[in-house]
């Protein structure tokens, strides 16, 4: 049998502090077959991010398995392309540029113009064929991610990492580069795993919800299959009754553990993390509960 | 038109101009002439309140050399050393002028004569010895730059590396040029046994004092630039896997340089001081060298003359200092530079 394109096994991650160690994960399980995209939601500090960074490479594991394709990570790699919450372009390179450093990483003996093909091609598809040659401190936020997201794709990694991509951007721009995001993804159906605390991007989004306990000790606490049919739309998404449905389930998962973690540790910090988008704010009921 | 000149303007630090440019472009005359005023009246009557002073004061202190001397002798002063470098150079023409005469009278009597040129002896005037220094602290500062750039870099990377080369750092940065150049000087007149090289042996003590006084500042920072990379950019050529070299050239340094530069800036600024005490000490026949000589010398002008190659370092040292500032405008992405 096919091993899954991502199987991750009891992670754990332990940071020393001052006051002795501190478990941020335990325990956590997730399994990811290939061409799925999977959302992780929790409280900001759950260690959601950590445990990306960490299926990254980019942060150590304390104990437990990563493995991509059967095989056990070793560090950091284009075969697993992150898309960081800030764009990270570099400054003095511009779009076409900071593609091109990743492309000749991974097509090395392809020619010159078969690099910059392939990075015109995602540059194109994310709406930025005009801006090849602007430098990256000239672009917006917006665009800089757009190139964040082409960058990414343009790796042919086989699992794109997404760390609060748009956490950064305002609502409009937003809305605008998750059907961008979804656009070039449904052509590459590359496994994807992102991490939010946008309970609607995490619908829209993704095939699988996969919602984390609140930390220390955080791990998956539940699991939600999201029912939408693919290609999707964003305004068939929000029509459709179960929509609610699933918003319900997220929403009330994410405010039971605010109550549990009010109850073991009376402080509020992070309970106001969790944000709805504003599309669906004048006909949700739920938005009063997700506002907390 | 006017916004390019302006933004060239600010570029350079040259902020004074703007008004102006914005005047002759037709913006509001009133604004831009209160901008005038209060730009370039403050430091014109600060400057002329200071010549005041000093007139009052140098004509009250007696040295044996007689009276300090005030703005008005060291102006003279300053003529004169202009007269005697055209002199000098009437002179030198005319020796080249005569002697090619004279070849050419000597070979139209005999094609077979041997013919010499003779280079001029003349002493070198007060402009050679302003071009002297420039080469010596370019040549400091090159050195001090190749050896601070890398090491700087290695510091940054490696927390190790930063350790071992830590205290060393903290020990050498405060040494005076003085107590270095001894010790180069006996180390190069080892080392260097040629006479007819290249360099004089004078040039190569102050340019290597010059070095190990300013490298500091430029290795402080460029490790100091490297360490503080935004994390999210190492992030990305770990998961880019960039060789180190690649790291380095493509990531690393195009990221620290606001950090080299402003460091770069600090040790042209260091060297320019510090090359005045060596060509002192150096005999190099620079600034430095022509103040010691005024100081020997003794006449009633040397004091005069001494001023005068007080304002040329200064202006010097000003002009490098704006030229390093532009070079760290350009590299800096937008973020602010501090001018002062």
């Amino acid at each position: 049998m096919k091993p899954p394109m991502l199987e991750i096994v009891n992670l754990k991650k332990v940071y020393p502090t001052k006051n002795g160690p501190f478990t941020v994960l335990e325990e956590f399980n997730l399994r990811v077959d290939e061409g799925e995209f999977v959302a992780v939601i929790g409280h900001s500090g759950c260690g959601k991010s950590t445990a990306l960074m960490m299926i990254a490479g980019l942060n150590d594991i304390s104990d437990g398995d990563i493995t991509v394709e059967g095989r056990v990570i070793q560090g950091a790699g284009p075969d697993r392309a992150v898309v960081f919450q800030s764009p990270s372009l570099f400054p003095w390179m511009t779009t076409l540029e900071n593609v091109m450093l990743g492309v000749r990483r991974v097509y090395p003996h392809g020619t010159r113009k078969q690099q910059e093909d392939i990075c015109k091609y995602y540059l194109n598809r994310v709406g930025l064929i005009n801006a090849l040659d602007k430098k990256a401190s000239d672009l917006s936020n917006g665009m800089k991610q757009r190139v964040g997201i082409a960058r990414a794709f343009a790796l042919k990694p086989r699992v794109l990492l997404l760390d609060e991509p748009f956490g950064m951007l305002d609502s409009l721009t937003r809305a605008e580069l998750q059907d961008v995001l979804l656009e070039v993804w449904n052509k590459e159906k590359i496994t994807a795993i992102m991490v939010t605390h946008d309970v609607d991007e995490a619908l829209y989004l993704s095939d699988r919800v996969v919602m984390m306990t609140s930390g220390p000790y955080a791990k998956v606490g539940d699991v939600l299959e999201i029912p939408f049919h693919r290609p999707r739309e964003r305004s068939a998404v929000m029509e459709d009754p179960r929509y609610y449905d699933c918003r319900g389930h997220l929403l009330d998962f994410l405010n039971g553990h605010d109550k549990d973690k009010l109850r073991d540790n009376p402080s509020p910090s992070a309970t106001s993390q969790i944000t709805v988008s504003p599309q669906s704010d004048t006909n949700s009921t739920e938005m009063a509960l997700g506002k907390i | 038109m006017a916004t390019k000149v302006i933004n060239f303007l600010s570029l350079c630090g040259l902020t004074w101009f703007v008004p102006f440019v914005k005047l002759a472009s037709g913006e509001c005359p009133k604004e831009q002439l209160r901008e005038i005023l209060s730009v370039i009246g403050i430091p014109v009557v600060s400057v002329l309140i200071f010549f005041a002073f000093w007139s009052f004061t140098a004509a009250q202190i007696k040295t044996s050399l007689g009276n300090l001397p005030g703005p008005v002798a060291v102006w003279e002063a300053s003529k004169t050393l202009i007269a005697e470098h055209r002199d000098e150079r009437a002179k030198e023409k005319a020796f080249y002028q005569r002697q090619e005469e004279r070849n050419a009278k000597r070979l139209a009597k005999d094609p077979q004569a041997e013919v010499r040129i003779r280079k001029y002896t003349g002493k070198p005037t007060y402009f050679d010895q302003i071009g002297t220094s420039l080469i010596t602290v370019f040549a400091g500062f090159l050195i001090a730059t190749l050896l601070a750039l890398p090491i700087g870099i290695l510091c940054g990377l490696n927390k190790y590396v930063m350790t071992a080369f830590s205290p060393l750092i903290q020990i050498f940065k405060p040494v005076s040029p003085l107590a270095w150049l001894p010790i180069v000087t006996m180390v190069v007149s080892a080392l260097y046994t040629t006479n007819d090289g290249l360099f004089e042996k004078s040039f190569i003590n102050s340019a290597i004092t010059v070095a190990l006084c300013s490298l500091w500042a430029t290795l402080i920072n460029t490790a100091l630039g490297v360490a503080s990379i935004d994390k999210d950019y190492i992030n990305v050529a770990r998961v880019l896997r960039l060789g180190n070299i690649e790291k380095i050239v493509k990531v690393v340094i195009p990221a620290s340089l606001p950090y080299i530069f402003a460091g770069l800036r600090i040790s042209l600024g260091v060297g320019w001081m510090v090359l005045i005490a060596a060509e002192m000490l150096a005999q190099n026949p620079g600034l430095g060298k022509f103040v010691w000589d005024e100081f020997q010398n003794g006449s009633s002008h040397s004091l005069a003359r001494i001023l005068v190659a007080v304002f040329t370092i200064g202006i010097i040292g000003f002009m490098l200092d704006r030229i390093m500032v532009v070079f760290q405008k350009l590299v800096s992405f937008g973020q602010d530079v501090a001018t002062a």
